[in-house]
């Protein structure tokens, strides 16, 4: 249905944009405001002159720094590791025929409806048996085998015609190369969706790491966030300078996979 | 992508084909499991063991460090006695309720401006898009930030249009209605995204001919895009009623729960239990009522959407 927007469709898309991006923005502006600036009243919604203070206090008394590089680290490496092996398991899903297929299928699929929320008392006592409590890889292995990301690379292989990884076979292909040289580069639009949505699941993530760390040098910026949000008397300005600094790598990872991430949530599994 | 070129000697490729056919049948069908192998450990470890612990615990007097001594239904029995159990238990089933539906007819409504042909339409899906990928943490901050009734802008801006001042986050009733508003702003784009793949997938013959027929829009609405859409709602539906149960960061945030354990839900109680007072078993009882409500609406879901399949 491509119909063309007249007047009234441009007209609720900006006033949508306005209320979407206003919150945003004002936290943008707030945050380089200085301490009279920020708490003026009434609020100045511009501030006389610019002022880094909030972001250099973050660093320096709020260690943010560590914590930063703490979420990095998860983030990065979870990611990695959760496109690794989902678009093996969803190809294994979508392409092979094998006994208990349609069991494991299913139990993916259940567990798309149990979020770790409502298990996350016995998988304290797992990570902790497993010696992975104050541990970052706690924060980067188990939180790797996503139901989602299952699904969404199943839906998008299932549309690849067999003839072509039989053609591979016959050519003496194996499995291991098959999957490198003809699944990943075809799967890559749906892989750039789930390179995003992992990258912000994790690097968002608090209640998980709230679960396995403790120990605050292991902090990542969430836990340290609400952290700050705890103390008695909230640092307005450090915290909203963190909220800043936080938004941005997610930014740059959105911007570097977007043109395929549009081709991708338009081509897995939506369709019928 | 580095193809290898065939180093046989031509006068025996026909017998290694045979040969390398045989061998790859036999790989091929070990492959699959090997494939599966990784993420089927992963969540049996993390996931499928811990909820069956969780169902054991929930038997149990377990406090996360003694042995646990048996106790049957004696959780259960206390949580169905508690009552400020059940008032949470129904501040999420009303967080839910207005979560859900809204998110999702405001995604859809959004989703079906977005695929019309018009200039910007990158830059406003980016912007809608955006407080989709900032965290429930930042986002409570921000809207606790606007909202405030100290420095909230919004306080503010109310004050000088010579309206009374509201308490967001202060009064029982309205501090609900914010954090529902909050969550709707925070997490309508991820789904008009999904809207938006499930609406192209539609083809536009399908319109076409109801037009001719002579099918005005509503029609065409409810006859064409709300039932070919089934797919994309059951999922919709799926995801959003697993993130209902998942707001406890922006409600840490924003409320903290408070006033008087208002906006409290399920999740942070559970936890409160869990961790802070060491009654594993009693939590786990908790976990276990959410689960099977959980899977009560999935049920309810999917027999709204058969015919919907998944695959």
């Amino acid at each position: 249905m491509t119909q063309k927007a007249g007047f009234f469709t441009y007209l609720a898309l900006i006033l949508l944009a306005l209320i979407f991006i206003a919150p945003v923005l004002w936290i943008f502006i707030s945050s380089v405001k200085g301490p009279i600036d920020l708490y003026s009243w009434p609020p100045k919604f511009l501030p006389d002159s610019l002022s880094f203070e909030n972001f250099t206090a973050a660093f320096s008394k709020g260690n943010f720094g560590l914590y930063f590089i703490n979420s990095a680290i998860v983030a990065v490496s979870a990611t990695i590791l959760t496109l690794l092996i989902n678009t093996m398991a969803g190809y294994a899903l979508s392409k092979f025929r094998f006994k208990g297929d349609t069991l494991i299928l299913f139990l993916f699929l259940s567990t798309l409806m149990i979020p770790i929320e409502v298990i996350m008392t016995p998988i304290f006592t797992v990570i902790s048996k497993l010696g992975l409590y104050n541990n970052l890889l706690g924060l980067i292995i188990p939180p790797a085998a996503t139901p989602m990301g299952v699904f969404l690379i199943r839906q998008y292989l299932l549309t690849v015609p067999d003839d072509l990884l039989e053609a591979a076979r016959m050519d003496g292909a194996g499995e291991w190369r098959i999957f490198w040289t003809i699944i990943v580069p075809i799967a890559k639009p749906v892989i750039a969706v789930l390179t995003i949505f992992s990258f912000m699941w994790r690097w968002d993530d608090f209640i998980w790491p709230l679960i396995v760390i403790s120990d605050p040098s292991k902090y990542t910026i969430q836990l340290a966030l609400a952290n700050f949000i705890g103390e008695f008397r909230v640092d307005w300005g450090s915290l909203l300078a963190m909220s800043v600094v936080t938004m941005i790598p997610i930014l740059i990872v959105f911007l570097i996979f977007q043109k395929q991430f549009v081709k991708g949530m338009a081509t897995s599994g939506m369709k019928e | 992508m580095v193809v290898e070129k065939s180093k046989a000697m031509p006068m025996a490729i026909k017998k290694t084909n045979v040969e390398t056919m045989k061998k790859a049948q036999r790989k091929k069908k070990l492959a699959p499991y090997l494939f599966v192998l990784p993420n089927l450990l992963i969540f049996l470890i993390f996931i499928i063991i811990p909820a069956l612990m969780g169902l054991v615990y929930s038997f149990t007097s377990y406090n996360g460090v003694s042995d646990m001594k048996f106790t049957g239904l004696e959780n259960y029995i206390r949580l169905f006695n508690n009552a400020e159990f059940w008032k949470i238990m129904l501040n999420t089933l009303i967080y839910a309720a207005l979560v859900v539906p809204l998110v999702f007819a405001i995604s859809l409504g959004i989703a079906m401006l977005m695929i019309k042909e018009m200039k910007a339409r990158g830059l406003f899906r980016a912007i809608i898009f955006w407080p989709t990928m900032i965290s429930f943490i930042i986002v409570g901050l921000s809207w606790k930030w606007i909202f405030g009734d100290s420095f909230g802008v919004i306080t503010y801006l109310l004050e000088a249009g010579g309206l009374p001042p509201i308490k967001w986050l202060s009064d029982p009733v309205i501090a609900k209605i914010t954090i529902v508003i909050a969550t709707v702003w925070a997490r309508v784009g991820f789904f008009m995204v999904i809207f938006i793949a499930g609406l192209q997938s539609i083809p536009a013959s399908y319109y076409e001919a109801a037009q001719i027929d002579g099918a005005n829009r509503s029609q065409l609405f409810w006859k064409i895009t709300l039932p070919l859409l089934k797919p994309t709602s059951l999922l919709v539906f799926m995801l959003l009623i697993v993130e209902s149960v998942k707001a406890y960061p922006l409600i840490f945030s924003l409320t903290g729960g408070g006033p008087a354990k208002e906006t409290t839900l399920i999740v942070q109680y559970i936890f409160e239990f869990g961790f802070t007072k060491s009654e594993v078993g009693y939590a786990s009882a908790m976990s276990v009522i959410l689960f099977l409500l959980i899977g009560i609406f999935t049920l309810i879901q999917f027999k709204w959407a058969e015919g919907g399949k998944i695959d």
